[in-house]
């Protein structure tokens, strides 16, 4: 039973890596900003596993938190992305 | 039996997440890596807070995670929409294997 | 009246998130609830009667059992995408044009086409979409309008506008 979680938070984990090589690596700053959005809800993933591993509740929380961050985030570098080119 | 059940929806979850990322790393150009990456990261993480949820049963806590669910949803297609449409006005070229484009003389 | 739904809702949303029944926990649900509908209560829900008729309910469900069943068939056709050897993509944006009105239906329509199969609202200009397609079927227009909107104009045409 713990086993199997603890196998899963770090397949989870290993694919936030990818996410990573892909902010690393991709060849534009479009690609880059994909590889950061896929990474926020990632983490809501790993958040959802430790709370079942601990039993502790609080860190669902932390979870939701992310999620709306994370999306203000991703919609400011979307701005960004559209306005250099068209002033808006 | 609630544990197996858990067990087994985070462990689809998790494999969904696995094919987003495969399709991250693999596809040849933003569009397509975002289509695969969107579509499968959020249901995947939906399926993890299912599991979640089913664990706790129907307290405190499963509500938080029921909760999380529609936030997650609205929240990954907006910024799915917002990150393509800026990807395009910014100029990233389609890949080569593009058979049609309906959308350059609107932009134009 | 909309005012009223923003705070009835919000309310629902903290205590959901909260799960305390205590006094003060109800009042500072009440006061947040309150600002936040005295601040977006002008932006949602310009007919609140709709939310009281069970026909539009009816076919709200219908609707999200047609979406989930669409969203399990989308992830497995990009994973099958994904893991082919050869990668059997050929991706295009074409134009489809809408029947729907309202913002609030359109929004759902472009959510609804970017979790089906193989397809992602890129914008909306006008009555037309476009939507980036991993793997174009047809260059007909009159086809591929049927096969991406589909089942899902009518219903949200149904319970939304």
């Amino acid at each position: 039973m713990t086993e199997i979680l603890s196998i899963l938070l770090y397949i989870q984990i290993a694919m936030c890596a990818a996410c990573l090589w892909r902010i690393i690596r991709g060849p534009t700053i479009p690609d880059r900003m994909v590889g950061i959005d896929i990474f926020g809800i990632l983490v809501v993933g790993i958040c959802g596993i430790i709370s079942v591993q601990t039993g502790k509740a609080f860190i669902l929380d932390i979870g939701i938190a992310w999620v709306i961050l994370s999306f203000i985030g991703t919609l400011t570098l979307a701005k960004y992305l559209s306005g250099r080119k068209l002033n808006e | 039996m609630n544990e197996m059940a858990a067990i087994v929806l985070i462990s689809v979850g998790v494999l969904f997440n696995l094919f987003g990322c495969i399709g991250l790393i693999r596809l040849p150009d933003i569009y397509n890596r975002l289509q695969a990456a969107t579509k499968c990261v959020t249901l995947g993480c939906c399926s993890i807070l299912l599991g979640v949820m089913v664990h706790f049963g129907l307290g405190s806590a499963g509500f938080r995670a029921l909760i999380a669910i529609p936030v997650l949803f609205f929240t990954a297609t907006v910024a799915a929409h917002a990150l393509v449409r800026g990807a395009y006005h910014f100029g990233t070229k389609m890949d080569k294997k593009s058979v049609k484009d309906d959308y350059r003389e609107t932009v134009k | 009246m909309r005012y009223v739904a923003i705070f009835i809702l919000s309310m629902i949303f903290w205590l959901l998130v909260t799960f305390r029944f205590t006094p003060a926990n109800l009042a500072a649900g009440a006061a947040a609830s309150l600002l936040t509908s005295a601040i977006f209560g002008r932006y949602y829900f310009h007919n609140v009667g709709k939310f009281l008729q069970p026909r539009r309910w009816f076919w709200f469900i219908v609707y999200l059992i047609t979406f989930l069943w669409a969203c399990l068939k989308a992830n497995l056709d990009v994973a099958y995408r994904v893991l082919h050897p050869a990668m059997p993509i050929r991706p295009g944006i074409v134009k489809v044009r809408t029947t729907l009105k309202s913002d609030f239906a359109r929004t759902l329509l472009a959510n609804s086409i970017t979790m089906t199969p193989g397809t992602i609202t890129v914008d909306i200009v006008g009555d037309d979409m476009y939507i980036h397609w991993i793997y174009i079927r047809s260059e007909d227009p009159a086809v591929y309008t049927a096969m991406i909107t589909g089942r899902f104009e009518d219903y949200i045409k149904k319970f939304a506008e």
